[in-house]
Formats: structure tokens, C-alpha cells, sequence
């Protein structure tokens, strides 16, 4: 199922964060939405996951309206991995993983050989079947990540929807996370903080500045010097990466790319758009 | 063995999540609840045995004529009645601070933080200080009064709450206890303008909870209001649990959360409204059930409620007896034991959990 973001407005905590923005999550593919801190990612994913409500626009869910489906339709088509990390209630890991039912279960209906089928397969896809038994509070912060992301996946959702998956991951776990996200093909809309990380899993990549989608496509057309420098405000050249062949942004970790530029607020000047 | 692994394995054992099946945990508890139920209508200043306790039970109940004596009037009338009102306010507070623990994601709420015991206190006071309690016992006018001012509480946090949308739970927290505080303010003015020693002394007595003025027709509206209470909630257990990892984990998995917290602090509080009118603000049952009841069954809400309810039927029953009988010349609140008891019990559970390394 694809996505279709029209013109979508968004407010949090009295403000709007996200203003007019464009994108299209097609079928099958990872689509990045990067940007700086504060550009909207978080709460244009938000109005995707139905936690916040458009003020304008659109969500489309394979041409729906979001609005025209109940939290619990759209829930079984979209699941959602928000940047929340639970709280210490006793939830083993699979009572945390066995959520990803509610939106199929009646009150009162207990989970049957299916449900119990699906969770199971959900935790040996993440690789935390041996751990199913452990209290979730007791985990490390990676396998706390497998186990939410293995609830999204028990949701059986068509679009997975991730806000900054890799936050607070090493790197071996960042780069098992995301090869498990590629090995998933599912239509998958994620949120990234890394480039590197973004230009190497994700087929198209949006990037989102002020509220808005000021450049689209995939990563080696989006990520130019002259777009680090305007959105990102910092300098950067773009080469091959020696192993993989991926566009790789090295930085100047040393200075930003004018002292003056504008890191958020208003739009660059320039705005490019490949769809 | 060297003390290292055995140290170690405890702490394994610790990182498991709850080892008690619920279902035997329920049955275990459902017998026990039998059990402390006899005892509490058999013990007291006159014994009865259990099989009279349960002969007079049935006659009542099969609709024969009471034999005559005294049984029937201790059975019936003084103790059956109390020890069923210590069940179903034990089981309220067990059901009502487990639903408040996942409406404010904190297993250290409970109830009494939303500042509803705080207004039905003022009510319970005001009346008696004013002279509406008549008899000085815990009468209807009296429960009334106490309910009056639970739902007068909860209407003024609510309309302090909503501000801002969404009932977050740090706001609902803060207005609760804001407002409890400031009520309890009045209370404790009250007190000190309480006519004469039997007024001070009901007015202690309310405040620490007791069970000593119940009776059949202060028994049917919890009788009503906690099974539904109960009900309800496991209906939305799913729900609940989805709280536990946040709202916007909830909302992805198809809850409506700014409603399903509206709904869980409107029966949590007309619901601890109920209980405080009919025992008085019980310290402590509310915080310390559902903990307990997550160490042995878990934290999923479809196996907790109907846990915590019946542990805090046992609990309270169990401490009821305990305040009637621990002194010759007078009763105890119950407030009083289950915060000795209570206390030292939460700070050992809480030890052993920071204690295993979460």
C-alpha cells in the first residue's frame, strides 16, 4: 500500500510544525524523511500514525483518507514505531510484542493459535525469540528496539512507520536494524537523523525544512553539497562510498557552512524538487 | 556453592518476567477470599462456628425463618455486612489504583493523588462538623455528603485538567493534587472548629477509614458500582496496556487516547468516590494491590484486574478482622494498620526490585 501526503498541515503544542507538505511513500519501498532538528519530521509522521490530526490536507492510505477510516481500520493497515521506550510495568517481551494484536481483538477476546503464531514469528524475525520469557524493563536499549520494532511487525501491517529507529543504537545494532528493515520490503516510511545511514537503505528520500518538502528523490539527487549547506547549514562533499558504492557525506566537522546561516526557521531560497 | 552464582541466578531469576500463572492465582486467591470471609463473621467478642455462619447464611438467603438468638442478628446484621463491605472496597481499591496507575503511567499513583478522596473528605467532615452525621455513626447522610464532594473534586480537576488537551497525565497529576491539597486545607480548619471530643473523634475516624458503619444499605451501590467498575475495564485491558508504552504507541495500535483517558478518569473517580463515601479515605490498598499483584502475574491488564480485585478483597478483609479484634477496649481504623503493614511492605518490594537491577 502506498502513502500520499497532500499538502498536509499539522500543529503540536499550539504551534504548526509541519506547513504544506508534499510526499509519497510508494509500495514496497523505504522512504526516508530527513531534515534538521525541529523540521517536522517527527510530527508529520505523527499525523500518519494517527497520534496527531492534520489542521490541512491529506493523509492517503492506498487513496483513503486517513479521516475516513476508524483508528482501529487504519491501525491494521499502518504500525507505528514511535520514539517512546515504555515504562517499568512488569510486560514481559511477549506481552509487549502480543500488542500489536489490539487492533484485530474484540474486548474481552483472548489471542488464539494465530495470534500466538504471528507474535512468535514476529520475535524470531528480529532475532529475540530465546528472550520472549525476560522482563522488557530488563532489556538493553537494542533489544529493547528489536522487540517494539517486532510488535510493529505483529501489527501485519502494510506501511511501517519509524521515527528515528536507529536513536541511541550502536553502530552494529544500527546497521542490524536497518538491514532488517531492507530485508522486510514492506512499505516502510522512516524518519533518519544519520545521511549516511539514510542514503544507503532508503530508495527515496524526502527532505523536510521548516514544515515543508523542499527536495525529493533518491539520495544521490537529494543529498548535494548545496542542499547540506542551506537546510543543514554545514559543508560537505559528496563521493562514493568505498564499499558499498552509496553516495557518503563527508562533513566538516570543523565549521559551519556560513556563520550566519540559518540552521531552521525560514525556507532556503532555493527549493528543488525531483519527484 | 560460592554465594557469587547463587547471587547470580536470583538476579536471572529477577530479569524473568512474573513465574505465578494467573488462573491458579486467581483460583488461590477466590478460595482464600471464602476463607477470611468465614473468619471475619465467625471471630470476634462472641465466636460463632463456622458451620453456624454458613447455616445462618443459607437460611437467610433460601428464605427459611432465622432460627432465634443472637446468631443470626451477629451473622446477619453486624458482621456479614462488614466483611462484605471490606471485599468490595478492597476489590475497588485494588481494581480503581491498578486503571489510575496505567491512566497516569506511574506505578506510584493512586487514587487518592487525583485529589477525589481529598473532596469526599471535606464532604465527610463538613457534614459532621455541621451536624449532619446525626448518631455521630457513618451514616447515609454522611456517605452522601462524602460523594457530594467527590464529584464536586472531580469536576473541578477535570475542568483543570482538560486545559490543554488530552488529560497528559503530569497535568492531571498536578491538578489533583493542587486541588487535593487545597481542599484538604479546609478540612483540616474544620477539625479544628469540631464541637467536642465524639465529633473530633468521628472526624479521625473517617479520615483513616474504617469499615465500622457499614451496613446492607450502605453495601448496594458498591455492590453495584465495583463488578462494573471491573467490567469495564477489562473490556479495555487491551487499551490499558497500550497506555503503559505511551500514547503515541497506543494511538498507532488504533486507540482513541484523549477519550479512553476522558472515560478511565471519570469511572476511576466516580468509582473511588463510592469507596471513600462508604470506608473513609483507606490508606495505602490502592498503591500497594496492583504492585504485589504485577510482581506475581505480570503487568498485562487482562490477567491484573481481576487479580487485583481479588487481592484487595482479601487484604482488606483480612486487615478488617485485625482492627476489630487487635484491642479489647476499641477498634482501629483501618487506615491505620494498612499503612503500618503497607509501608514497610511497599518499601521491601521496591528494595528488591531496584535491588535486581531493572
Amino acid at each position: 500500500m502506498r502513502i500520499d501526503i497532500e499538502d498536509l498541515h499539522v500543529a503540536y503544542a499550539g504551534r504548526t510544525v509541519v506547513a504544506g507538505a508534499h510526499l509519497v511513500a510508494a509500495e514496497g519501498e523505504i522512504t526516508g524523511l530527513v531534515g534538521p532538528n525541529g523540521s517536522g519530521k517527527s510530527t508529520l509522521l505523527r499525523a500518519v500514525y494517527r497520534h496527531l490530526r492534520p489542521t490541512a490536507g491529506r493523509v492517503l492510505l492506498a487513496g483513503t483518507d486517513l479521516r475516513e477510516l476508524s483508528p482501529v481500520r487504519s491501525a491494521r493497515h499502518v504500525a507505528a514505531l514511535p520514539q517512546e521506550r515504555g515504562s517499568d510495568f512488569e510486560l514481559s517481551v511477549r506481552e509487549v510484542v502480543a500488542m500489536g494484536r489490539t487492533p484485530y481483538k474484540r474486548a474481552f477476546a483472548g489471542e488464539d493459535a494465530a495470534d500466538r503464531d504471528i507474535v512468535s514469528r514476529a520475535l524470531a524475525d528480529v532475532g529475540m525469540d530465546a528472550h520472549a520469557g525476560r522482563r522488557f524493563t530488563a532489556l538493553s536499549g537494542g533489544e529493547r528496539q528489536r522487540v517494539l520494532l517486532a510488535r510493529a511487525f505483529a501489527q501485519d501491517p502494510d506501511v511501517l512507520v519509524l521515527d528515528e529507529p536507529t536513536n541511541h543504537l550502536d553502530i552494529r545494532h544500527q546497521v542490524d536494524l536497518l538491514a532488517l528493515l531492507r530485508s522486510q520490503r514492506r512499505t516502510t516510511l522512516v524518519s533518519l537523523h544519520d545521511l549516511n545511514a539514510a542514503a544507503s537503505v532508503c530508495d527515496r528520500l524526502h527532505v523536510l525544512h521548516a514544515g515543508a518538502v523542499v527536495a525529493s528523490g533518491p539520495p544521490r539527487d537529494v543529498l548535494t553539497p548545496e542542499l547540506m549547506a542551506e537546510v543543514f547549514g554545514v559543508r560537505a562533499v559528496v563521493v562514493d562510498h568505498p564499499l558499498t558504492g552509496d553516495a557518503l557525506i563527508a562533513f566538516d566537522h570543523r565549521a559551519p557552512a556560513s556563520p550566519q546561516a540559518p540552521v531552521s526557521g525560514s525556507r532556503p531560497a532555493t527549493v528543488r524538487c525531483v519527484r | 556453592m560460592p554465594s557469587i552464582l547463587v547471587r547470580r541466578r536470583s538476579k536471572d531469576a529477577a530479569a524473568e518476567a512474573r513465574s505465578l500463572p494467573a488462573g491458579r492465582s486467581a483460583v488461590v486467591l477466590g478460595a482464600a477470599l471464602l476463607a477470611v470471609l468465614t473468619a471475619a463473621v465467625a471471630w470476634g467478642s462472641t465466636s460463632i462456628p463456622p458451620g453456624e455462619v454458613w447455616g445462618v447464611v443459607w437460611r437467610r438467603l433460601s428464605g427459611e425463618a432465622p432460627r432465634p438468638g443472637t446468631d443470626d442478628l451477629i451473622v446477619w446484621q453486624l458482621r456479614l455486612p462488614r466483611a462484605l463491605s471490606a471485599a468490595l472496597v478492597g476489590a475497588g481499591l485494588g481494581v480503581v489504583g491498578t486503571a489510575v496507575q496505567a491512566l497516569v503511567r506511574n506505578p506510584l499513583a493512586d487514587p487518592y493523588l487525583l485529589g477525589i478522596s481529598n473532596g469526599a473528605s471535606l464532604g465527610a467532615v463538613a457534614a459532621i462538623v455541621l451536624g449532619l452525621g446525626a448518631g455521630g455513626g457513618l451514616g447515609l447522610g454522611l456517605s452522601g455528603a462524602a460523594f457530594a464532594g467527590a464529584l464536586a473534586t472531580f469536576a473541578l480537576v477535570w475542568a483543570v485538567a482538560r486545559r490543554g488537551g488530552g488529560f497528559a497525565p503530569l497535568r492531571l497529576v498536578l491538578a489533583g493534587v493542587a486541588i487535593g491539597q487545597f481542599l484538604s486545607g479546609f478540612t483540616s480548619y474544620l477539625v479544628l472548629q469540631a464541637g467536642d471530643e465524639q465529633q473530633t473523634h468521628s472526624v479521625l475516624f473517617w479520615l483513616m477509614g474504617s469499615l465500622i458503619g457499614a451496613n446492607w444499605q450502605l453495601l448496594a451501590v458498591p455492590a453495584v458500582a465495583v463488578p462494573a467498575a471491573l467490567l469495564w475495564l477489562q473490556a479495555r485491558a487491551r487499551g490499558l496496556n497500550a497506555l503503559l508504552m505511551g500514547d503515541e504507541t497506543a494511538a498507532g495500535l488504533g486507540i482513541d487516547v484523549t477519550r479512553l483517558r476522558r472515560e478511565l478518569f471519570t469511572v476511576t473517580s466516580v468509582v473511588t468516590g463510592v469507596l471513600v463515601a462508604v470506608s473513609g479515605a483507606i490508606a495505602f490498598v490502592a498503591l500497594m494491590v496492583p504492585h504485589v499483584c504485577r510482581l506475581a502475574v505480570g503487568g498485562d491488564h487482562r490477567r491484573l484486574l481481576p487479580v487485583s480485585a481479588l487481592f484487595g478483597a482479601v487484604l482488606l478483609v483480612t486487615v478488617d478482622i485485625v482492627c476489630r479484634t487487635a484491642m479489647d477496649t476499641q477498634e482501629l481504623p483501618v487506615g491505620v494498620v494498612t499503612s503500618l503493614l503497607g509501608a514497610p511492605a511497599l518499601l521491601y518490594l521496591l528494595d528488591r526490585r531496584l535491588g535486581s537491577g531493572s
